[in-house]
């Protein structure tokens, strides 16, 4: 038993705990927090797989900001546990008999397979100068067209929540 | 911390589908929309796991930077649906979806 | 010695160091108001006043514990505590001096030389921004709740202009590791010179992000009473007092990292030479130096609190989106040309 196979199986633990948690948990600000925990679990496992700069955007991206901004949506809309509604039970148990043959099929399509790893594959793609070389030369269109994206979407956030003043 | 030496990219796999499918019973089993789109936010994060891993096993970079892209397009994702959901609270005043059914409030 | 050994111990110095720094921060601040206010300032517990910040620590853990009724009670607790942590946290990449030799064994004093360690204090300070929020939600009060919304989102604002600032450091530095942004500096002119554009958005940034004067609208006690820890108490509230401090302390040790040369300062090589120093002799006062250039950011930070007043909100938000954004875009743009002219791209 390795460290870095106690180190996996800790992060995978925690991340499998702390979704179901973001599921089950009845008050929202509860499931905020716990999805939280889950996004640190992936990033241990990014930087478990040496993808340094993934983790730590990771990190910025989803916990800093996008998760800041679902909290702050959460306190506008002022959700408690005594307003959530509930789905019937029958519902629960069928998306729950769904959801676990989902899991079965995407797994036995796996089982069969003969991935090709490479033994020997270079750490260091997923340091700051590789993955910055890779983006900026072979992917330089999609690095550009996000940026419309993003100001397409910003435009978009602004307009749709502006109240009307009339 | 070589992971590549000691964990079989199975376990990767395996991982990778649990959280999926945790996010998309999340989404059938939840009727707060805000919930349904965390939920769908972990399946997104499900796939950027499940890409890191093929992309360090295999060597290929590509996989790194498409989950750099994935996570862009998540964020004008996520800011663009919440806006829309403050907007569909401010008319019908709830954000139970089993309730907007109506394709006109 | 072993080299986690090593490890603990610099920890658990850096740890005890920032504890003391703020500690005695607070009774400094208390200090240099009065004597730009005309007045003396505390003078009674112990020598000039000295134990104050004691007597402050005892009267903090003394008082009552309350947690309101209807408020949630482990978000309460819990915020106060991711504030303290992120606080702390971002000091483990700060290089605090230089390689110092023992034997065969080079330690350097930093907890951590990340290479990407700018990446991971902008990961910390994202963070930061949590603690208030779930602080100013979990007290179950509206006047807390606006007085966190109004914090986070003026956070969260600068931080946006800090990352931009940022990389254009970055982009003539080509390195995320501080502690190479550092040896950088030593080789040749301090960061200051070639980004003074960058250091100026960045410490007004830095302002923002500790929530110090003058942007400290969310707590100061004229609006809204005590904004997001208007329900704490005790030593829940100390932590976050304490974490303001650790903040700036924090903040003033990355400013002199990025933008004054860290530990570096000007003809050290010459004046150890003059004095025949050893490479171990000259580290620990490369230490002293560092410190002393932070506790002059510090008091530099203070300075600036007791001298201008207060941004309203809404001119908070202009500040920050309007005329920070632009400039450190258009410092992006300006440090992309001077490169290209100078050859560097």
């Amino acid at each position: 038993m390795s460290i870095t196979l106690i180190i996996f199986w800790f992060l995978s633990f925690l991340a499998l705990l702390s979704a179901a948690m973001v599921v089950f948990a009845k008050n929202p600000v509860h499931s905020v927090l716990y999805l939280i925990i889950t996004f640190f679990a992936i990033a241990g496992h990014y930087l478990l797989l040496s993808a340094q700069f993934l983790a730590a955007v990771h990190i910025i991206v989803y916990a800093g900001a996008i998760m800041v901004l679902f909290l702050y949506v959460l306190m506008m809309l002022n959700l408690n546990k005594e307003t959530e509604p509930h789905k019937k039970p029958l519902i629960k148990f069928i998306s729950i008999i769904a959801a676990g043959s989902l899991m079965l099929t995407l797994v036995a399509a796996f089982k069969g397979t003969e991935i090709a790893v490479v033994s020997n594959a270079d750490p260091s793609i997923g340091s700051v100068e590789s993955l910055g070389k890779v983006l900026f030369s072979e992917f330089l269109l999609p690095f550009e067209v996000s940026s419309i994206l993003f100001l397409a979407a910003m435009v978009g956030a602004v307009y749709l929540s502006k109240k009307d003043l009339n | 911390m070589e992971a590549i030496k000691s964990i079989p990219l199975n376990y990767y796999i395996i991982l990778s589908t649990a959280l999926f499918c945790i996010g998309a019973l999340g989404v059938m089993t939840r009727r707060n929309a805000i919930i349904m789109f965390m939920c769908i936010e972990l399946m997104l994060n499900a796939v950027n796991l499940l890409m890191v891993a093929f992309s360090r096993y295999i060597g290929d970079s590509n996989g790194q930077v498409f989950v750099f892209f994935i996570m862009a397009v998540a964020a004008a994702e996520v800011a663009v649906g919440l806006a829309i959901l403050i907007m569909i609270y401010r008319n019908a005043n709830t954000s139970d979806t089993d309730v907007l059914n109506k394709l006109k409030w | 010695m072993e080299p986690l050994l090593i490890k603990v111990i610099i920890v658990v110095v850096l740890f005890v160091i920032t504890l003391l720094v703020a500690l005695y921060a607070t009774f400094a601040e208390r200090k240099v108001s009065a004597i730009m206010q005309d007045r003396i300032g505390p003078n009674r517990a112990g020598p000039f006043g000295l134990l104050q910040p004691l007597a402050d620590g005892v009267k903090m853990i003394m008082k009552e514990e309350l947690i309101p009724a209807l408020a949630n009670k482990w978000l309460f607790i819990i915020g106060p505590c991711i504030a303290l942590l992120t606080a702390l946290m971002t000091g483990a990449v700060v290089p605090w001096g230089g390689a110092i030799k023992i034997g065969d064994q080079v330690i350097n004093l930093q907890v951590a030389d990340l290479n990407i360690g700018i990446l991971y204090i902008f990961g910390v300070v994202s963070m930061g921004v949590y603690g208030i929020m779930i602080g100013g939600w979990a007290s179950n009060n509206k006047f807390s709740l606006i007085g966190a919304i109004r914090a986070s989102s003026q956070m969260i604002s600068y931080e946006i202009a800090m990352g931009l600032a940022i990389i254009a450091l970055v982009m003539t530095t080509g390195t995320l590791s501080l502690n190479e942004i550092v040896m950088q500096q030593d080789a040749g002119i301090a960061n200051i010179a070639i980004q003074p554009l960058g250091f100026l958005i960045f410490i007004v940034c830095a302002f923002a992000e500790t929530n110090r004067a003058p942007f400290d609208l969310p707590e100061c006690e004229t609006e809204l009473i005590g904004g997001y820890h208007t329900e704490y108490s005790s030593m829940k509230l100390g932590f976050y007092l304490f974490a303001e401090y650790i903040n700036m302390f924090i903040s003033s040790a990355v400013i002199v990292c990025f933008y004054f040369g860290g530990y570096n300062f000007p003809f050290q090589h010459v004046f150890a030479e003059f004095f025949g120093l050893s490479s171990n002799a000259l580290s620990i006062v490369q230490t002293f130096m560092m410190f002393g250039k932070v506790f002059f950011f510090i008091f530099f930070f203070m300075w600036v609190r007791w001298t201008i007043p207060r941004f309203r909100y809404d001119q908070l938000m202009n500040l920050g989106w309007k005329v920070l954004l632009p400039l450190a875009l258009a410092n992006i743009f300006i440090t992309g040309l001077v490169m290209w002219g100078m050859g560097k791209i």
